[in-house]
């Protein structure tokens, strides 16, 4: 039964890193740039939720409302200011991770400055009693983020695949050039990217701080490389990659914390994907990619 | 190569007169202990970045677990000084050389899988790697675990490190002009081109690698005999980034370039000390606008060198036109 338990709380994870993942996932898609500041949106929403939920005393679904809003002009802004122009002039990708990076240490000492470096307790959203099912008494905010996580899913493999924009974002991250000359505004389906990317993070940081009702400046730089490792592992440029990625990581993080060590847990995870990009460099569900000479 | 010694005496000559000033100074007390160590601070950051330099900016392999390798270094080398019942002046020496030794291995080990990969992907498994030595660092006995290792002499002093930092920047800086360091950068500017030309690009890559976990070991080990005390916390990922944004705003292929990153970015973070709370912001603020106008580094691929110097003095005043056929 607690194997049971453990595998469900490890869905529950594996849910937020999908959401985080998939941020990372279009982004690195669609403009070849590890996002280190998508890690941070998740604090950001965090704390916006926290600030409309606790200082204003507004509902709950404002708050929801509020962080997404807040997240993703945080993510567009982020883009418009930091990386468009690095992108437009071709500059090094390097240079775009480091102004990444110089982007995640700005947020992170920005909310520390604001409010303070000790962690501030989040109250908890939903007051539903924990449902029993077979025997498992599993907590409302569980079930929630994994039916949350797996409906957005659907719904974004349908944008994706179905919609115009979702059709414009695959061939920008297809061929960029191509995509202009085809009439894309890629700059216009960057930014959607990077929007799109934030707003599903918000929706993760509602729930992983429910899930763990505790709200630092420096929470989500963890979360955020585990998210990442997460989309590599289950294939850069596939949305069920990063669910299936995500969901393998939660488990696998939650099992060996249950049965072997709460200290190894990240070696383990980051062992796991080693050895996957060892034995298929593209991730699980990736596209290979051939190498042209 | 009559050209070449005289370049190599003066070079010599400079480098030890720097250093016979700031002895004199730290001698004659101008500059205390606190600045002293900042010194220190500052020359274990130039072996770090000219090292990691060595691999991402001239043999372009993005590595992002440099601090994974200063870890096992400085784990290392404390652990002889602690074990061996040497005495301190023998131990010491010994000590770094296990320290080295140790994260060439470790390198070595990391080597065999990482550098089949390439750009993001060898970045994201160097930064895998990294996490797992912090990770194993912790729950080991022997290295103390998250209480760290405590009580380590400081042995480490100016001299030491100015000597080593030397050596450093002069074995990269060769070993760049060198046969093998052209073979080694034209790996970075086509790897199956060079290749094709008959380059052994396994061999050189992995010479590289091994060598910069060497030097980032070489570090460690200084570290671990300056700061006297090691916890595991301290090489995370974030370390591993601050030793490559020296390199990336110094210039990739610009060993002058990370020493001049090396020594702004150890005093920047020290001088806004008065901004107090707002320091990591305004740091962050600088990083950001020095990529937005400067991507590719403050000095690109640029080397300070005294004969290039020589070179455009003479043409001033003496007229002609300026020959590069000198060097």
């Amino acid at each position: 039964m607690s194997f049971l338990l453990q595998v469900i709380n490890g869905l529950q994870v594996g849910s937020i890193y999908a959401l985080v993942a998939l941020g990372y996932n279009m982004v690195y898609g669609i403009v070849q740039l590890i996002n280190f500041a998508h890690g941070d949106i998740i604090m950001v929403g965090a704390y916006g939720a926290y600030v409309v939920l606790v200082l204003c005393g507004l509902p709950v679904w404002v708050a929801v409302l509020a962080s997404i809003a807040l997240c993703v002009i945080a993510g567009v802004g982020i883009e418009k200011v930091a990386y468009s122009r690095l992108r437009n002039h071709n500059a090094p990708r390097i240079s775009l991770l480091i102004t990444a990076i110089g982007v995640s240490i700005f947020l992170q000492n920005l909310f520390q400055l604001i409010f303070g470096s000790a962690g501030i307790p989040f109250p908890s959203m939903f007051q539903v009693a924990p449902i029993n099912l077979g025997g498992l008494n599993i907590s409302f905010v569980t079930i929630l983020t994994i039916v949350v996580t797996v409906l957005l899913m659907i719904a974004l493999q349908l944008l994706v695949g179905k919609t115009k924009i979702g059709k414009a974002m695959r061939a920008v991250s297809e061929d960029a050039d191509a995509a202009k000359l085809m009439g894309i505004n890629t700059n216009s389906t960057v930014a959607f990217t990077f929007g799109l990317g934030s707003g599903l993070a918000a929706v993760g940081s509602v729930l992983y701080s429910n899930a763990y009702p505790m709200i630092t400046p420096f929470m989500g730089s963890m979360l955020g490389l585990k998210a990442f490792v997460a989309a590599v592992l289950g294939g850069i440029g596939s949305i069920p990659g990063a669910m299936l990625g995500g969901f393998i990581m939660g488990i696998v993080e939650s099992l060996t914390k249950g049965y072997i060590s709460t200290q190894l847990a990240d070696a383990v995870v980051f062992g796991i994907l080693i050895v996957v990009l060892l034995v298929k460099p593209s991730g699980l569900l990736g596209r290979n990619a051939t190498e042209k000479v | 190569m009559k050209k070449k010694l005289i370049s190599y005496a003066v070079n010599l000559l400079l480098t030890a007169g720097i250093y016979t000033v700031f002895a004199l100074l730290i001698q004659g007390g101008v500059i205390n202990r606190y600045y002293e160590g900042l010194l220190i601070n500052i020359g274990i950051n130039i072996i770090l970045a000219v090292s990691l330099n060595l691999v991402t900016g001239f043999l372009g392999q993005l590595v992002l677990g440099h601090a994974g390798f200063m870890s096992v270094g400085a784990y290392a080398a404390a652990l002889v000084t602690l074990n061996s019942g040497l005495p301190e002046a023998a131990a010491f020496p010994l000590a770094l050389l296990a320290g080295m030794l140790a994260a060439a291995i470790v390198g070595f080990l990391i080597g065999i899988p990482a550098l089949r990969m390439k750009g993001d992907y060898l970045a994201i498994i160097t930064l895998g790697f990294g996490e797992i030595i912090r990770v194993i660092v912790l729950a080991l006995d022997f290295t103390g675990g998250a209480r760290g290792l405590r009580g380590i002499p400081s042995l480490a002093d100016f001299t030491w490190v100015y000597v080593l930092m030397a050596v450093t920047v002069y074995v990269i800086f060769t070993l760049i002009r060198s046969r093998q360091g052209r073979a080694i950068i034209s790996i970075r500017e086509d790897e199956i081109a060079a290749e094709a030309a008959g380059i052994h690009t396994t061999y050189y890559k992995m010479l590289a690698f091994v060598l910069a976990a060497a030097l980032a070991g070489l570090a460690g080990g200084l570290y671990a005999h300056h700061i006297g005390i090691l916890t595991p916390a301290k090489f995370d990922f974030n370390y591993s980034v601050e030793i490559l944004i020296m390199v990336v705003l110094g210039g990739m292929g610009s060993i002058t370039g990370s020493v001049v990153a090396a020594i702004i970015l150890t005093i920047l973070p020290e001088a806004l000390r008065s901004f107090a709370d707002y320091r990591m912001v305004l740091y962050s603020v600088v990083l950001i606008i020095m990529m937005l106008f400067k991507p590719s580094g403050l000095l690109g691929e640029f080397e300070f060198s005294l004969a290039s110097i020589g070179r455009k003095l003479r043409a001033r005043f003496f007229g002609g036109a300026v020959s590069r056929k000198e060097d």
